[in-house]
């Protein structure tokens, strides 16, 4: 084990020791709202920086697939709305894993044979399209979304105490981040790292480009499953409105502020976007109606305006380059990440008219 | 695969992209075919097969109740005119400039609403009683033709110049990162619909037709349609598709953009002003969104959420027609507009009603397309 490799291990011991003591430091309000919401936001944005990051596609339909992996799990357990099919909810989670995978599966079909950011508007598209299957389909959404549902024992309830929910939420998290980082590292992710840079020379070794893609991508899509049903059982509700646009563009949000090219980057940029949503409020200047308390949106979109003006590398980007420059002992010299600085997208060919 | 094998080794040339419409006599026949896969694949079979059967089933529903199919078609036809509009501004700066413009729905939501502040603020012409407006105030106000038009092209100018902002203020410098000017256009959209929700409130609104506009005309068979989808929606589609084709097959500009199509390096060594052809061509594409804006906030309305559903539409119709080719974009209007108007109608199958199903149809749509060509029907190669 190298060096660098025994410091990331002891951060993470670190990392996680730090918040396996949260619940005693903070209070309840904390640790529900702004750290189990930063966890579970943090998987569903794990699932879309792992192929952004490995891969190189940026995929939107990592919502699309965690709303119908919330909205399974909705429809299967004793809920109001919706079919309460009164399933135990360890079954439910299951299905909900299951078909949202697969469903995550036949997106990545088609889309993995596309590139770029044709990858990125025909996923848009899909979870677009989920959002308007469960706005027509209230047989299946509800009216007024689907409530109160019905949550394993593991998690007690939220309300009365957050611990619980709270535990098992980081467990996933702690999980999902080895499991991918684990899986960059097979054969298989190196091969995915490969045929993100060379996807001709990929193809010319003998490897079939698209199915490889198609896989990763229902990786992903089981990663964002998992999240979906952190995520209801989070809110013990689901609604269309819950996995809209907006949400999609709020998990793209968390993953580029965090850094798209680093897998923590994911958490990282959900406790920002967690502790943003509870505490901006109270500081946010009132400019007549452009600026203020109601102007949420408004300033989680100037947030993302300016980092990814300044910093492609989002957070994890700006903390590497300043330790690189630390480490050098001269500020100004080349920063390391160089490849998350650049628009990994861009052709170098379009670079020159400039 | 082979077809998606011969796409990405071709995947060094980063702008051969076409503007089908514009393309010299040449490409045009080699788009017909998918690089690599003429001839009748299972894929393709699967897909006639399928649309062998929608037609007949259209046909026999047809022939129930003939006045009904046409006003459905007719419906079909005016959204696929109003898609056209917007679809093919998206695709016109994305085909020279390899810029998603994410934030084109936004810029079509907010011509929308100019024109209407405009319209309520100088042309409402208020009838005699000044009270009670909530109620009575529809049948008491009046509306000139110049209270339609003038909204109308100040707020398209107005959204032409926003457009050639953007792209001056945040795109430029970004030239060739696409992902990284799809993330600003992202960013600016979210801002944009916040912006929006604050200034015009989240109650849905429509701009008004001017008083003296039949509100129908009578077409052969009996058949009434609504004056402003059929004549004026169809019609500004129909001249907006002509403007384009002259504009890039015709003029020197058109010229211009179809060789920075090909090769923009080329293009700028030859001492033409690259820059600016691209803010021309942002300006025009911007200047579509807000004109379909304003159609569309007339034709249906304007409402938070607007902004995404015409995205969504626009990215659409692109993907099925091939991102950067006008052709393209009329012909994947027409299919999602004919298919979202049919589906909304005739999804039902004795006492089942699947209407509720329809957006599947859509998807379906855009998957078929997509499987036998992923880069659309007259894409090719980026």
């Amino acid at each position: 084990v190298s060096a660098r490799g025994r410091s990331g291990w002891l951060s993470l011991a670190v990392v996680i020791a730090v918040a396996a003591l949260a619940p005693l430091a903070f209070s309840e309000f904390f640790v529900s709202v702004v750290l189990t919401k930063a966890l579970w936001l943090g998987v569903a944005a794990a699932s879309l920086t792992f192929l952004s990051a490995y891969g190189g596609m940026v995929s939107l339909a990592q919502v699309g697939i965690y709303g119908v992996s919330g909205m399974v799990y909705a429809n299967l357990v004793l809920a109001d709305g919706g079919n309460a099919a009164a399933w135990s909810p360890w079954l439910a989670a299951l299905a909900a894993l299951v078909i949202a995978t697969a469903v995550g599966l036949g997106f990545g079909a088609i889309a993995s044979r596309s590139e770029g950011i044709y990858f990125l508007m025909i996923t848009l598209a899909f979870s677009v399209l989920v959002f308007y299957f469960f706005s027509q389909v209230t047989t299946l959404s509800g009216f007024g979304g689907v409530n109160n549902l019905d949550l394993p024992s593991l998690v007690g309830d939220p309300v009365q105490d957050p611990a619980p929910l709270y535990y098992t939420t980081l467990a996933v998290s702690v999980l999902v981040f080895l499991a991918l980082r684990y899986a960059s590292r097979t054969p298989f992710g190196l091969a995915l790292q490969g045929l993100r840079d060379e996807p001709a020379r990929m193809r010319a070794l003998g490897f079939d480009v698209t199915r490889h893609r198609m896989l990763a991508f229902g990786l992903a899509a089981f990663v964002a499953a998992i999240a979906g049903l952190l995520s209801v059982w989070y809110n013990r509700r689901i609604s269309p409105g819950s996995i809209s646009l907006a949400q999609t563009i709020d998990v793209l949000i968390i993953a580029v502020v965090g850094g798209l090219y680093r897998l923590e980057g994911a958490w990282l940029g959900a406790l920002v976007y967690a502790l943003l949503d509870n505490y901006s409020r109270e500081y946010t200047p009132e400019i007549g109606n452009v600026l203020g308390p109601e102007r949420f949106n408004t300033l989680i979109g100037i947030v993302f305006l300016v980092i990814v003006l300044l910093s492609p590398g989002g957070l994890m980007g700006l903390w590497e380059s300043a330790r690189g420059q630390l480490a050098r002992g001269r500020p100004g010299g080349s920063s390391p990440p160089g490849r998350a600085a650049a628009g990994a997208e861009g052709d170098p060919a379009t670079g020159g008219v400039k | 695969m082979s077809h998606a094998t011969d796409s990405d080794r071709d995947g060094q040339a980063p702008d051969a992209d076409l503007l089908a419409a514009a393309g010299p006599a040449g490409t045009t026949t080699e788009t017909e075919l998918p690089p690599g896969a003429g001839g009748w694949s299972p894929q393709r079979v699967t897909l006639v097969a399928i649309a062998v059967v929608v037609v007949i089933w259209l046909l026999v529903k047809g022939a129930d109740d003939p006045r009904k199919f046409a006003v459905v078609t007719l419906n079909g036809l005016t959204l696929a005119a109003l898609l056209f509009v917007v679809a093919s501004g998206f695709t016109l700066i994305f085909g020279l400039m390899r810029v998603v413009n994410m934030a084109h729905g936004s810029l079509y939501l907010l011509g929308g609403y100019l024109a209407l502040e405009m319209q309520d603020h100088w042309f409402k012409q208020e009838g005699a009683s000044g009270l009670g407006l909530s109620l009575s105030g529809n049948d008491e106000t009046t509306y000139s033709l110049v209270s339609w038009i003038v909204p109308l092209l100040l707020a398209t100018a107005i959204i032409g110049v926003i457009g050639v902002l953007i792209q001056q203020v945040f795109l430029r410098w970004n030239q060739g990162q696409d992902l990284r000017q799809a993330l600003i256009t992202i960013a600016l959209s979210v801002i944009f619909a916040d912006q929006m929700l604050a200034a015009f409130g989240g109650i849905s609104k429509d701009i008004k037709t001017p008083t003296d506009w039949p509100t129908s005309i009578n077409l052969p068979g009996d058949v009434r349609f609504g004056f402003f989808r059929g004549v004026v929606v169809l019609g500004a589609a129909l001249a907006i598709g002509a403007g384009l084709y002259l504009l890039i097959k015709k003029t020197r500009f058109g010229k211009i953009v179809r060789a920075g199509v090909d090769d923009r390096d080329m293009v700028a060594t030859l001492g033409i002003n690259v820059q600016l052809v691209f803010a021309g061509a942002f300006l025009i594409g911007a200047l579509l969104a807000g004109f379909g804006g304003v159609l569309g906030g007339t034709m249906i309305a304007l409402a938070p959420g607007e902004d995404t559903s015409f995205l969504l539409s626009s990215l659409i119709v692109v993907i099925i027609g091939g991102m950067g080719s006008l052709g393209g974009a009329a012909i994947g209007a027409l299919a999602l507009g004919l298919v979202d108007a049919y589906a909304d109608v005739y999804l039902v199958f004795g006492d089942t009603d699947l209407t509720n199903y329809s957006i599947l149809l859509t998807f379906a749509l855009l998957v078929g397309v997509l499987a036998v060509r992923p880069l659309g029907l007259f894409g090719r190669p980026a």
